[in-house]
């Protein structure tokens, strides 16, 4: 088993309605978390590059972020890169991130996301979001991000008998754990009928199947396995960190209801780490909305192909069950900043497997997975962290 | 010079037709334009009509809709499965929403958009095939 590279410190911003905050300053939360976390760490002399994750500069009408958010973690001269990989922008930045200290180009870097978003109204959030869809075929046609999964989430419900009541129990445990997460942007308990009863967003997907429209940011410091211990007694490191694509439009793609970038990059986690889905204790999955968490479960393994509902309906990814998943809250309850979701997903498995996370801590976690998908899974990362010795 | 464009595609819609393109090579053949043969890498393709008929393959009703579509909705979202096995996203109308069914017939129709502003391209839409008996 290869260690890639080790997270010494992480932070997150409090996720939600900021008001009055802009992405600036929410990543300079994060980032000042992180720093303070890792007192052996001079974040001026000793980090050397900054990746950091954004959907799109349509939210604030800003671009250019990289020497921005560099400015604004207090952070000077150093190269900085934006990242743009719609909902996964963040894990994408990891592998970049990743691939940095493997080549031996940096020691020392930190990887972030953020997104600020609830200053918009929904229409305008619609359109921002959807342009991570095809233009000319999914767009113009009037698809949005609720549609696409929907069309899914029929396919599914067609083809495996999934019901409505089963995508519902997703959101039911995410906002349950959320309920243990101060960080968290929804802070309800919620029942089957409440998603049910909820209003139709876009057929089979109501209010609450959706994710939330948040505002937030992340940050993980990586270095190279070597040099961990100089900064922490409890480094975690990334074993395997997979990234595959499809077809950006989901109507080129064989099947409605598997998502073949997951199935890839999972395939490809499991074999360079050398585990299987039975070794996770734990994992983040990307939940935008209910039908995908559910066909995460079946294609990173955890589960046979069509037996997701089934699944969740018997409680074992619950905190407790056979491999809690999205103990965060996950994109449901938690929330979705897009760019800093995919480093929020590590940041969780972090605190997780370094027994810091609290009321929702799940016993003795020593492997944890993350699946971040971007746009309607055209893009899927997968990254697998062990607990460091 | 090769034509094989999107631009091209909504040319065509604007005339009535739907367009698919075809490998002249490996016969492969797609619902949306390519620059060339995404299986064997030929330059050789070519336009051909496809007859706009084909099923249900999955469907959503949109109930907050794209800002482009907001005084239509709740509007139908589906993917047609096309006659010739290659797939399309797209609208249908003109069907109960008590009606809707996954396998039911459809064929195609088009319209034009409002406006001078780029893109104005004629869109496509799908409606019930009412001359096809065999619903599966």
């Amino acid at each position: 088993m290869k260690v890639l590279a080790s997270i010494v410190s992480a932070g997150l911003s409090k996720f939600g309605k900021l008001d009055g905050l802009y992405a600036r300053e929410i990543f300079a939360e994060a980032a000042k978390e992180a720093f303070d976390n890792c007192p052996n760490l001079n974040p001026r002399k000793d980090i050397e590059a900054l990746f950091i994750g954004q959907m799109s500069e349509a939210y604030e009408r800003q671009g250019h972020i990289g020497p921005l958010m560099l400015n604004w973690s207090g952070l000077d001269d150093i190269p900085a890169f934006r990242v743009e990989s719609a909902c996964a922008s963040s894990s994408v930045a990891l592998r970049v991130g990743v691939m940095a200290i493997m080549s031996n180009m940096h020691d020392i870097v930190m990887v972030g996301g953020v997104e600020k978003m609830t200053h918009l109204p929904t229409s305008s959030n619609m359109e921002i979001l959807a342009s991570a869809a095809d233009f000319p075929f999914e767009q113009w046609n009037g698809a949005t991000f609720p549609s696409l999964f929907a069309l899914m989430a029929t396919a599914h419900m067609h083809e495996y008998g999934t019901t409505e009541e089963q995508m519902a129990l997703v959101a039911v445990k995410n906002h349950e754990n959320a309920l243990l997460n101060h960080k968290a942007h929804m802070q309800k308990k919620i029942s089957v009928e409440d998603v049910l009863s909820s209003k139709v967003v876009s057929w089979p997907l109501k209010l609450y199947d959706c994710s939330l429209i948040s505002d937030g940011a992340s940050c993980v410091i990586l270095t190279k396995p070597e040099l961990a211990k100089k900064f922490t007694d409890t480094p975690v490191n990334i074993i395997a960190s997979t990234q595959a694509q499809d077809s950006l439009n989901i109507f080129e793609r064989e099947s409605l209801t598997t998502l073949k970038s997951i199935k890839l990059a999972a395939k490809e986690a499991f074999k360079a780490s050398g585990l299987t889905p039975k070794d996770v204790d734990i994992a983040e999955v990307h939940d935008c909305f209910t039908i995908a968490e559910i066909i995460a479960y079946e294609d990173l393994g955890f589960c046979n192909k069509g037996f997701g509902g089934k699944f969740i309906e018997e409680g074992e990814t619950k905190i407790g069950g056979e491999i809690p998943v999205n103990t965060s809250g996950g994109l449901k309850a938690k929330g979705h900043p897009v760019g800093a979701t995919g480093i929020a997903q590590i940041y969780e498995v972090y605190l997780q497997l370094i027994g810091e996370a609290e009321k929702r801590q799940v016993n003795n976690a020593e492997i944890g997975l993350t699946c971040n998908i971007g746009g309607s899974g055209a893009t899927a990362t997968v990254n697998i962290l062990k607990r460091g010795d | 010079m090769n034509n094989i464009s999107v631009e091209q595609f909504y040319s065509f819609c604007a005339q009535g037709k739907l367009m698919g393109v075809k490998c002249e090579e490996c016969k492969a053949l797609y619902s949306v334009p390519k620059p060339f043969c995404l299986k064997c890498n030929s330059k050789n393709l070519s336009w051909v009509q496809l007859k706009g008929v084909g099923k249900l393959a999955s469907y959503t009703i949109v109930y907050v809709p794209h800002p482009s579509f907001q005084n239509e909705a709740p509007y139908i979202l589906g993917v047609v499965e096309l006659e010739e096995g290659v797939k399309l996203l797209s609208r249908i109308k003109n069907v109960k929403l008590e009606e809707l069914k996954i396998g039911m017939p459809l064929k195609i129709d088009f319209e034009k958009t409002e406006g001078n502003a780029w893109p104005n391209w004629v869109r496509y839409y799908f409606k019930p095939n009412l001359t096809e008996n065999n619903i599966l």
